[in-house]
């Protein structure tokens, strides 16, 4: 069973509408007991960084996520701010982060005017995804690996090993990042069409 | 890279849906949720639904409405119409739609869009002006009500202010070529995407893929919206859903690229 925590933030909806389309057992975690069966777990998020961080530090579900994904090692899949969360810390907030990939969420700031002019913010649109380093997430994805990008902060990884994919908007920066069994992409899988469907497909599946 | 957006806009009245010319005459084309899914088939790059009764008939935006699209759609949604406070910002996100349109309550109190996107964040908040010239005048101004009330300000000046308070995207949408199908008023455009830095997305007058492929020769990265393009088919206007094609879509901008 999918677990899609559901802390009040981002759009589990839509995470749900795809999995029942693919026929996947998927519920909604708000308790600690809807959390603790889970197989995998889908940790989404919009908005402000501290905002979101407070959220789930309140829902009562964080020492189970911890010891779930840190000790059981579930899977989890961080989604936009679901997966910046995952940094030690972000320049958009003073909270700490989850910690569980080392880096750190930056705000795209591009000094070059011509680049500047070219990358307004938000970085709102589809873009292409370039893979650097295989991994069956990226399974069955079309020949153009475009996704729907809707952020303004990017996933800086201390460890380049852990960043699996990257996008450019002024510069190539991860965009799909992984260590062991935290996983975490900016992009928004769930309204990305068929690259989208494939990619939770993977997760859910591999 | 990123890619130009090219942007279905559905008008949503009576519960139907409806097309207009210069914000008038609103045609009816059907249902809202079967076009969402025919837009779900073609894979369009996002979808706007704008509900032009709320803010006219000063009532709530309607929820149900607005959660049925949302789950149904497989596509970023934009739902814009009588959304007048934080806590209907919020609501209407939480129903599963990544962004949400402001427009008379923003002209009106042009802080709302700090105080939403202060709760919700920019990325969401887009602000949504309907511009129009007045006869033998060369100056624009933004209007409300479906282009009934004139605000009497100035779109250069509030695309900046909407910047600065925390707008994550521009929508403008001229009045005078809204449904007349002959091209967009790039003039427009390329004035106000210079003033700010934020996304800016042109809607109104596109009548063909040609109409979009000159915005994009243009401004390369810009949001290309259009209602009649996508809902009418030949000279007859007669009902018919539709969207470029992967194939047709990279043509539009390899040769805006060239």
């Amino acid at each position: 069973m999918i677990a899609i925590i559901d802390y009040g933030l981002g759009n589990i909806k839509a995470f749900a509408n795809v999995y029942k389309r693919l026929n996947i057992p998927h519920t909604f975690a708000t308790t600690r007991e809807q959390l603790e069966g889970a197989s995998k777990i889908i940790l989404p998020g919009v908005g402000a960084f501290d905002h979101a961080m407070s959220m789930l530090n309140n829902s009562g579900l964080r020492d189970t996520l911890d010891s779930l994904v840190l000790e059981q090692k579930i899977p989890v899949l961080g989604i936009c701010v679901g997966m910046q969360m995952m940094a030690n810390s972000s320049e958009e907030g003073e909270m700490s982060g989850l910690g569980w990939i080392p880096g750190t969420v930056k705000k795209f700031s591009h000094s070059d005017p011509v680049v500047k002019e070219k990358c307004p913010l938000p970085h709102m649109g589809w873009n292409n995804i370039v893979i650097e380093k295989e991994d069956s997430l990226f399974n069955d994805l079309d020949e153009e690996q475009r996704f729907y990008f809707l952020h303004s902060y990017f996933f800086e990884c201390d460890e380049k090993e852990n960043c699996l994919a990257t996008a450019d908007y002024g510069f190539q920066y991860s965009c799909v990042v992984r260590r062991d069994n935290v996983y975490g992409i900016q992009c928004h899988p769930e309204k990305s069409h068929h690259n989208g469907v494939a990619f939770l497909k993977n997760f859910a599946t591999n | 890279m990123l890619y130009p957006r090219i942007i279905p806009v559905l008008l949503v009245k009576d519960k139907g849906l409806v097309k207009t010319v210069k914000f008038k005459d609103p045609k009816y084309v059907g249902d809202p949720l079967n076009a969402v899914r025919i837009f779900n088939e073609k894979e369009a790059d996002e979808l706007s639904v704008i509900d032009i009764d709320a803010t006219a008939q000063g009532r709530e935006p309607d929820y149900q409405m607005i959660e049925n699209l949302a789950s149904e759609c497989r596509m970023p949604l934009c739902y814009g119409g009588g959304i007048k406070t934080v806590e209907q910002a919020k609501r209407i996100l939480s129903l599963g739609v990544e962004k949400i349109a402001l427009s008379s309550a923003v002209l009106e109190r042009p802080e709302l869009i700090s105080e939403i996107a202060e709760q919700v964040g920019r990325q969401s908040v887009v602000v949504v002006l309907d511009v129009a010239k007045k006869f033998f005048s060369t100056k624009y101004e933004c209007y409300t009500h479906n282009g009934k009330k004139n605000s009497k300000l100035c779109p250069l000046e509030f695309a900046q202010l909407a910047g600065r308070l925390g707008a994550g995207e521009l929508v403008i949408n001229s009045i005078d070529n809204d449904g007349c199908m002959k091209g967009y008023d790039l003039a427009l455009i390329r004035e106000i995407k210079s003033l700010v830095a934020i996304p800016v997305t042109a809607l109104g007058g596109a009548g063909s893929y040609e109409d979009i492929k000159s915005l994009i020769m243009q401004e390369s990265i810009i949001g290309a919206a259009a209602g009649s393009l996508f809902v009418f088919k030949g000279k007859y206007k007669a009902v018919l859903i539709s969207y470029p094609t992967k194939i047709e879509k990279s043509n539009i901008i390899a040769a805006a690229q060239q």
